[in-house]
């Protein structure tokens, strides 16, 4: 079978793809841009997102598409956002619970 | 057994225990289906107030329910997370409280005071619930109160009655029963079926399917409105009926009636009502992620009391349904599937014969 040639990558590394500066945890950190907070923060490995309010386990993303409810996070001061919902922007203020 | 959901497969179960060999035929996920939307609740403050069986029967319910956790927990593996910690009906002004009371005191009267309760002042209900703000006039609380999660009681049923060797087939739909005298037939949409024995429990559809066997069972559609929010500090110890704490955290909150016919959309402004009246009685909880909302049809019966039916024309035939199926479910899982059994239910048989939908012919 005959794949079709192309110069064009299908994926790009993360290193090729244009970075922004966030803080996170009041650190500053280097994110692509264009994804959730919840990747960058995966990237980063900013890992565990919070702590559960029930039985204090450590949680992360688990769903990834607003569904779960385990990616909340601080963003801009104001607590309880969906990592995964929310796309980052430079400047951007994360922290963790 | 036509109809898979609460009433159903509870039937079922105790239909099996009593020998019978079980079929349930259900419908499908479009179809309204209060038992996968409903509060949770096994509730007993007010049921009864102007019926003194319903009142005994929520409360034989209640106290059956320990029993009926522990077996499914034990057969199933499920837990269905009883908790019976008592119950809280919050009052935000002095007329609320004052027929919250009367109604209470009802209840009190017709099961001649096996129906505990409290009506509690702002300053007694923070004892109970530091939380609560000053605008709560009061509340009546009932021990006998208390709360399950309904989507793991539906999961549970499901298991046991599978365990116990009924079949259950799923998109299923009854479109038409020919009775006969050695039984029924039973058509749905991809094939016949025969019975000795037909239970219909399929909820609002039932008022439609038993014409078919010669019972008229009016039934109409009241819609319930929830929020579901993020998981929260466990905080509430007592569940009230707006709002429950589950045991993983989150919150659920409701409950609104509206009786506007088959439409289980949400609205926004009934949404709102529910979250600004919870606020007063908890503002702590003003920044909370709601996360969903859904709206679900109960099965009202003209005065809301069940109905118990079983066919004059052909006694084989049976329909049940319920306003409280999470509630009541522990007296139908036994004496109520002992009476479609033919079996006998000795004290239990008066108030059974009380929700025969003849009540509403006979005028
Ligand atoms: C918002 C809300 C809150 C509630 N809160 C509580 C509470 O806190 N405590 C409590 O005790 N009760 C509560 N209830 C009531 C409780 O949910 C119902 O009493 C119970 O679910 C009724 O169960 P059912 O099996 O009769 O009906 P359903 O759940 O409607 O089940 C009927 C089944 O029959 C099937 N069916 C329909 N048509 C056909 C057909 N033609 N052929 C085959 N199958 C068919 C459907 O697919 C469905 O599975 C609440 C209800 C609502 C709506
Ligand atoms: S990861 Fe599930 S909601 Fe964000």
């Amino acid at each position: 079978m005959n794949f079709p040639q192309t110069d064009l990558p299908m994926f790009k590394t993360a290193s090729d793809v244009e970075k922004i500066e966030i803080a996170v945890d009041g650190k500053s950190t280097m994110v692509p841009k264009n994804v959730s907070v919840a990747a960058a923060l995966l990237l980063a490995e900013a890992i565990p997102f919070r702590y559960s309010k029930v039985d204090q386990s450590p949680r992360a993303p688990y769903c990834l598409m607003g569904v779960c409810a385990e990616c909340l996070v601080t963003i801009n001061d104001e607590p309880g956002q969906f990592a995964c919902q929310t796309n980052v922007q430079p400047g951007m203020r994360i922290n963790r619970s | 057994m036509i109809g898979g959901g609460l009433v159903g497969a509870t039937l079922a179960i105790g239909l099996a225990r009593a020998s019978h060999k079980v079929r349930v035929l259900d419908g499908g996920d479009t179809d309204f289906r209060s038992s996968r939307g409903n509060f949770g609740l096994v509730w007993v403050q007010g049921k009864g107030a102007h019926s003194a069986p319903y009142a005994q029967w929520t409360g034989s319910a209640s106290r059956a329910w320990p029993e009926f956790a522990a077996e499914l927990l034990d057969a199933t593996g499920v837990d269905v997370q009883l908790q019976q910690t008592g119950g809280i009906d919050y009052c935000l002004t002095e007329s609320e409280f004052k027929s919250q009371a009367d109604k209470m005191q009802r209840v009190q009267d017709q099961t001649d005071g096996m129906f505990e309760y409290q009506m509690l002042d702002n300053k007694e209900v923070r004892e109970l619930m530091p939380q609560i703000s000053k605008a709560v006039v009061g509340a009546s609380y009932s021990p006998q109160d208390g709360h399950v999660n309904p989507l793991k009681l539906l999961k549970a049923l499901h298991t046991q009655m599978q365990k116990l060797g009924c079949e259950y087939l799923p998109n299923q739909p009854v479109i038409d029963i020919e009775a006969r005298n050695s039984g029924f037939k039973v058509i749905t949409r991809d094939g016949e079926f025969y019975c000795e024995k037909l239970v219909l429990a399929s909820g609002l559809t039932n008022t439609e399917l038993a014409r078919k066997v010669g019972m008229s069972v009016p039934l109409k559609p009241n819609q319930g409105q929830l929020l579901i929010t993020e998981r929260f500090e466990p905080f509430l110890k007592i569940p009230s009926i707006h709002i429950r704490q589950t045991d993983e955290g989150t919150l659920q909150i409701g409950d609104s009636s509206a009786d506007i016919g088959y439409d289980d959309s949400t609205s926004l402004q009934v949404l709102a009502m529910i979250a600004n009246r919870l606020l007063k009685i908890f503002p702590h909880l003003i920044n909370v992620n709601v996360l969903r909302s859904w709206s679900a049809l109960r099965v009202l019966t003209p005065d809301g009391l069940p109905v118990y039916e079983q066919s004059e024309l052909w006694p084989n035939a049976y329909a049940v349904n319920c306003h409280s199926g999470v509630t009541l479910a522990a007296q139908h899982a036994t004496v109520l599937s002992q009476w479609i059994a033919g079996e006998s239910v000795d004290n239990y048989q008066g108030i059974i014969n009380e929700f025969s939908a003849d009540r509403f012919t006979d005028v």
